[in-house]
């Protein structure tokens, strides 16, 4: 019995100790993690002492006074976003980002972002840009501010090289795979009436009835056909561009208009050098290859055609 | 040599990294581990209490706690202050608020449960010899209750261990997410490395859930008497 209640003091004392310790470490919050932030990019999450503490996001000369641009990327979509072997950011969307750090002048850090998570992001200012494959859309647009785009995503359409499709057009009558609610589906609904479409629910299922021959061929985003052709020998992307352009931009916090004009002049400077064929070259060309036409996904100065 | 997926796990900071991230899952869980079972078990005696009011507030608490999933309440710290209050805290230090917060609820409920289970007849022995609520609860209830607290604990112990796993969406880059980083990153060149990756991933959950189950099989055998 003693024992049980020399333990229950113990315990009681360790209780006292752990809650005097989170508060502490609450309001030291900010020396700890600074310095931390020397260590491997993707371990922690080091942004929050460089970026705003209150939640309005940072003017241009804050963060030129830091040193440190914060900037949200995926972690884990390659080519665009991806971390390598060695624990560094690599990729298109990274690509920009290093020279946006070179031309401010200061060092980036990279805050690995997921797609649900991006908006939430800028609203709170934990980071200063979002360069994360976001895809410019009205309702996006009313939380925050996107910036000229660098990138353009379109429809494509794979099908068998027995058999390519290399017009939407040849489609009439035949069968095409498409996926549940992505905007293939709404397209060929509405301008091709004609062609029978084989709805599913994830991709996965989608691919696999394209190689059991269930269809003719399958559409969505040009750049996931793409990608897919090159893994899958005996198919090929006949259409790679049709529909409705969708533009990728990177984006700020609503309101942020200094950073979003730098941003902008960036984009057309860079523009000048063709810095994203550059891009395209140094990280999208080894996976996409002869595949695709880097003018068919990237957008110089922010003009698309 | 497109097939040895393994081969992944042995490039450049590959398996480093990994270890790295299952630091950050250890020493998150674990921190939030001791503290809600600290504070659960406070909890647990407060819901026993007859007092109306409290009765009420905690009943709140709990349920509140269940009904909303990890995720929301992840979001709700690491985004939600910011945005009303403009408190900015690091994504581990509300990783850790919402763990502390959900394990303290889950472990109140468990005490509650234990203490409760405890026959009436043991309480009013204390009492008979004479002893006061305090010494009540040090001598008699609470060392039974933590005997019969023990299994259900260790389950919740171990469910927080890997719930961790939700954390990388607030930008805590954990176990799992350096795993699909390496898997996503070798997509192309060697499609198996998924299997790997998430084999080693089991094995490095296993080491730190296994001897949690060993200590807590040695706690009963040794509590049995």
């Amino acid at each position: 019995m003693k024992k049980t209640s020399k333990l229950i003091a113990l315990l009681l004392s360790i209780t006292l100790m752990v809650i005097s310790l989170v508060a502490c470490q609450e309001s030291s919050d900010t020396k700890d993690t600074a310095g931390k932030s020397e260590t491997a990019a993707p371990s922690d999450t080091a942004a929050n002492d460089v970026a705003a503490d209150s939640g309005t996001a940072r003017t241009l000369d804050q963060i030129k006074e830091s040193g440190k641009v914060v900037i949200g990327v995926f972690s884990d979509k390659k080519p665009f976003g991806y971390v390598d072997e060695n624990g560094v950011y690599q990729g298109y969307d990274v690509y920009y980002g290093n020279r946006i750090a070179k031309d401010l002048g200061v060092e980036v850090e990279y805050v690995p972002v997921e797609a649900a998570s991006r908006v939430e992001y800028l609203v709170t200012a934990k980071v200063d840009i979002i360069l994360a494959n976001f895809t410019v859309t009205k309702e996006r647009a009313e939380q925050v501010d996107f910036a000229l785009p660098y990138m353009k995503v379109a429809l494509g359409i794979v099908s068998p090289d027995t058999a390519l499709i290399t017009d939407a057009s040849q489609l009439n009558g035949k069968t095409l795979i498409v996926s549940k609610g992505t905007t293939a589906e709404t397209y060929f609904t509405e301008n091709f009436p004609e062609v029978k479409l084989l709805k599913f629910d994830q991709y996965s299922e989608a691919y696999n009835a394209l190689l059991d021959g269930r269809g003719d061929a399958l559409s969505t985003d040009n750049t996931e056909v793409l990608a897919w052709a090159l893994e899958n020998k005996g198919f090929s992307v006949g259409v790679e561009t049709l529909g409705s352009l969708d533009t990728i931009a990177g984006a700020v916090q609503k309101g942020n208009t200094e950073l979003l004009n730098w941003l902008n002049d960036e984009i057309k400077t860079l523009g000048e050098e063709q810095f994203f064929h550059a891009a395209y070259e140094a990280t999208l060309a080894p996976v996409y290859g002869d595949a695709a036409s880097p003018d068919s996904l990237v957008v110089e100065g922010g003009i698309v055609e | 040599m497109q097939d040895m997926g393994i081969e992944v796990l042995f490039q450049g900071r590959n398996f480093v990294r990994l270890l790295e991230g299952l630091w950050v899952t250890v020493r998150i869980s674990v921190f939030s581990v001791i503290v809600s079972i600290l504070l659960g078990i406070i909890l647990g005696m407060i819901m026993t209490m007859k007092n109306p009011l409290l009765r009420i507030i905690t009943r709140c608490y709990l349920e509140f706690v269940r009904i909303m999933p990890q995720l929301v309440l992840l979001f709700l710290v690491y985004f939600g202050l910011t945005k009303m209050f403009r408190i900015n805290l690091s994504g581990e230090i509300s990783a850790i608020i919402v763990f502390v917060i959900w394990g303290t609820a889950e472990m109140g409920d468990l005490v509650r449960g234990a203490l409760t289970s405890i026959p009436v007849h043991q309480y009013e022995s204390g009492k008979a010899l004479g002893l006061t609520t305090v010494q009540n609860y040090c001598y008699v209830i609470i060392p039974q209750t933590i005997r019969r607290l023990l299994p259900q604990a260790i389950n919740l112990v171990t469910r927080m261990i890997k719930t961790t796993s939700l954390i990388v969406l607030i930008g805590v880059v954990e176990v799992v997410k350096v795993g699909q980083q390496i898997i996503e990153a070798s997509r192309l060149t060697s499609p198996s490395a998924a299997v790997w990756v998430y084999g080693v991933i089991f094995f490095l959950y296993f080491i730190v859930c296994y001897p949690i189950s060993i200590l807590s099989k040695r706690l009963e055998v040794k509590w049995r008497n």
